[in-house]
């Protein structure tokens, strides 16, 4: 047994409204300079929609994360070792800008600056690479909140598998459904971007598993880019470097939580460390596609069992790490409840952010003008659920309903309990049963319903301490460190001649 | 006398200048600015041509490159090669088609960076000189192959000797004295582009990632450990 420690993370869609606000926050702290400005290293999407970039999880057109053929072991489907050297010139497999979209800005100047006439002066909208007049035809959020739309949710891969009924279902006007989802990178424990790196490039950090790439090793082979099915690492066009998502490690060595965990209006994000078992990574890696989800969680180790704790500790793991693993809110929704779920594990990277899959809204249907409630009682059941299981599977299960449903169930039967509790109009017994039936105790809802409802600034985050004092920036020039973990630079970010 | 100064201006001077550069400067600039080696693609702004236009170049100059410094450093085996017809003609006409392949390449990666609006953004001056300079050190190569037959065997026995003499330190521009002017235009170039080089995106080529091919596909790095 090989024991790491990992910072993971845990999204509760059911609480996100698609404000944008972590967005925001990452760019202001993050964008500083040119090149990055197309980058979102934390985005919002609209579900079912395309994405951003556009269809990124349309892995025959990206060709991201590993590939299991048969009972081979896994590889990286765009390029592996095999295929690094003949396809390292052009990347056959890396998105364009046209996949993201051209940034751009506004020439304010022109409302000052224009000559008089009759006309009110506009700012016309112009590239932020050229500079050149843009037609603006796509933008990191385009489709937002177009779950229904012929042109763009109706691209959505995860409809695959749904009959045409639940697909006409999810864009007929009275019906339509959708929700948001919030992407950073997953921190995974088997990152595609790192092993698809031909310059070593790209690493885990030992102590907290983010993943970082050096500014000073990245050579612009671009196959990270291509690799990682999640597209969370992006080629910076102007330093020609990759960049990505560094979880806010100089906040989270600080103290703070991450930006986008932190101004997050909606408080659905969770921090928090898991202790796993690094020996077992391949293996669980190779699993077959339906036995990844539980697979993924066998790697997570009970950090309240005195074995673990004693591995830990001989593994060099230090005891307010441990302590820290033992109050982590993460471990609770995946491990505990078991009601997160890691989006598209069927890639095999094992991402470390999970996500609580949300509850459609209540169904009514018209009837003579009036909105009713076709279903017994109050809630209706996840079956008949606006949003189809299949959907959820695709996203959270790896094709395969069994964890997805678990997980609803269990939210389902916390709002049974919680209406039997504060309202009254549900009676005990009724709550009891779907309780027993989603595998719930009375105590687990409780503490479900705290976590999600009630939760504290500390709930939520239980930021490990991060020992700042064994860290290499003690022993080494710290511009030069910057560099080589994936923020700031020695003399600013200039291009090579 | 002014010609015998000439030669040794261009062909023992400017070497020895250019290839001082080389080694000072790519070391220095490895050590003082590695932030900069950077093979600085333009595949992400410009998808459609980029294939026919880099691949091709890439494949032809490395090829023919390597070519060169075989006869440089075998030239005896390359001359037994040769000493059968049917392998000479083998080996320059794909020595010729290569050339021409890098041509080809060439024209098209100079022609996507012209066309292509957002390409030509992250196009510098340096970079449109060193264009200009591997278009002529092509063009006047493949020349040389059509003009001056059986270039193989005249490398091997003239060209590889002066080479030798120079990183010998006791230049003999004799052989190359009395080649025509196309090929000391061809040699005088290469040794430009050398001195050029780390000053140029061509610092690239040295940063080859070739320990990807054995080492573990995981990579960790710790805060103490190795």
């Amino acid at each position: 047994m090989n024991i790491r420690s990992q910072v993971s993370m845990v999204f509760h869609l059911d609480k996100c409204i698609g404000c944008h606000t972590c967005s925001v926050a990452c760019k202001n702290v993050w964008t500083d300079r040119k090149g990055a400005d197309y980058m979102w290293w934390n985005n919002v999407e609209t579900k079912p929609g395309t994405g951003y970039p556009t269809k990124w999880e349309d892995q025959e057109q990206y060709r991201g994360g590993w590939e299991k053929n048969g009972d081979e072991p896994i590889h990286i489907k765009s390029t592996g070792k095999a295929r690094v050297v003949p396809n390292i010139f052009h990347n056959p497999h890396m998105p364009s800008m046209d996949d993201y979209y051209e940034p751009w800005t506004y020439d304010y100047q022109n409302l000052f600056n224009a000559e008089e006439g009759s006309d009110q002066p506009i700012a016309k909208p112009i590239s932020m690479i050229t500079g050149e007049d843009i037609e603006i035809e796509a933008g990191p959020n385009w489709d937002d909140d177009l779950g229904g739309s012929k042109i763009y949710a109706a691209n959505d891969p995860n409809l695959k598998g749904l009959s045409e009924q639940q697909r006409l279902q999810l864009s007929s006007v009275e019906r339509l459904v959708l929700f948001y989802l919030p992407r950073i990178c997953n921190h995974c424990l088997n990152p595609c971007c790192v092993a698809s790196c031909p310059s070593g490039a790209l690493y885990k950090r030992g102590e907290d598993g983010i993943v970082l790439i050096d500014q000073k090793k990245c050579r612009a082979w671009r196959s990270c880019v291509a690799a990682c099915p999640y597209k969370k690492t992006y080629f910076n066009w102007f330093t020609g470097k990759s960049e990505k998502c560094i979880l806010c490690f100089p906040r989270l060595e600080t103290g703070q939580a991450p930006a986008c965990f932190h101004s997050c209006v909606g408080r659905i994000r969770y921090l928090g460390v898991l202790l796993y078992d690094a020996d077992r990574l391949e293996d669980v890696a190779n699993l077959p596609d339906e036995e990844l989800v539980n697979g993924h969680r066998s790697l997570i180790l009970d950090p309240h069992d005195p074995e673990v704790v004693r591995k830990a500790q001989s593994a060099g793991i230090p005891d307010g790490v441990i302590e820290s693993a033992q109050q982590s809110p993460v471990y609770k929704f995946v491990m505990d409840w078991k009601i997160a779920l890691p989006p598209h594990i069927e890639y095999r990277t094992l991402p470390m952010l999970f996500y609580v899959p949300p509850m459609s809204p209540v169904i009514a249907d018209f009837e003579n003008g009036l909105a009713s409630h076709k279903m017994q009682g109050l809630f209706h059941g996840i079956d008949e659920s606006r949003m189809p299981m299949q959907y959820f599977a695709n996203l959270f299960g790896g094709g395969h309903e069994g964890v997805v449903r678990y997980a609803m169930g269990k939210q389902l039967a916390v709002r049974w309990h919680r209406r039997a509790e504060t309202v009254g109009d549900v009676d005990r017994a009724t709550a009891d049963k779907f309780l027993r039936e989603a595998d719930c105790s009375l105590e687990e809802a409780e503490a479900i319903y705290k976590l999600t409802s009630l939760c504290t600034f500390e709930d939520r985050f239980v930021i490990p301490p991060m020992y700042r004092e064994q860290a290499i920036e003690m022993i080494k020039e710290p511009g030069e460190h910057k560099a080589e973990t994936g923020f700031g630079f020695v003399g600013g970010p200039q291009r090579g001649l | 006398m002014s010609q015998h100064f000439f030669d040794q201006f261009l062909f023992v001077a400017l070497p020895y200048v250019c290839l001082f550069t080389f080694f000072l400067m790519t070391i220095y600039r490895y050590r003082a600015q590695s932030f900069s080696y950077s093979s600085l693609s333009s595949q992400f702004l410009e998808n459609k041509h980029h294939f026919w236009a880099v691949v091709p170049f890439h494949y032809g100059i490395l090829i023919v490159t390597a070519g060169h410094f075989l006869a440089f450093l075998i030239p005896r085996q390359l001359l037994a090669w040769n000493s059968v017809p049917w392998r000479l003609f083998v080996l320059e006409i794909s020595a010729l088609a290569f050339g021409i392949l890098t041509i080809i390449g060439l024209a098209g990666v100079i022609v996507r960076r012209m066309s292509s609006s957002k390409v030509r953004m992250v196009t510098t001056p340096t970079d449109w000189i060193l264009f200009l300079m591997l278009l002529v050190q092509t063009v006047s190569g493949v020349s040389i192959a059509l003009f001056y037959p059986w270039g193989s065997s005249w490398f091997a026995t003239n060209m590889t000797p002066y080479l030798w003499s120079i990183l010998k330190l006791s230049p003999d521009v004799s052989f190359v004295a009395a080649m025509p002017w196309l090929i000391k235009l061809h040699v005088v170039l290469a040794f430009l582009t050398i001195g050029f080089f780390p000053f140029t995106r061509l610092v690239h080529v040295l940063v080859i990632p070739n320990p990807y091919l054995w080492r573990k596909p995981q990579v960790v790095r710790w805060y103490g450990r190795k």
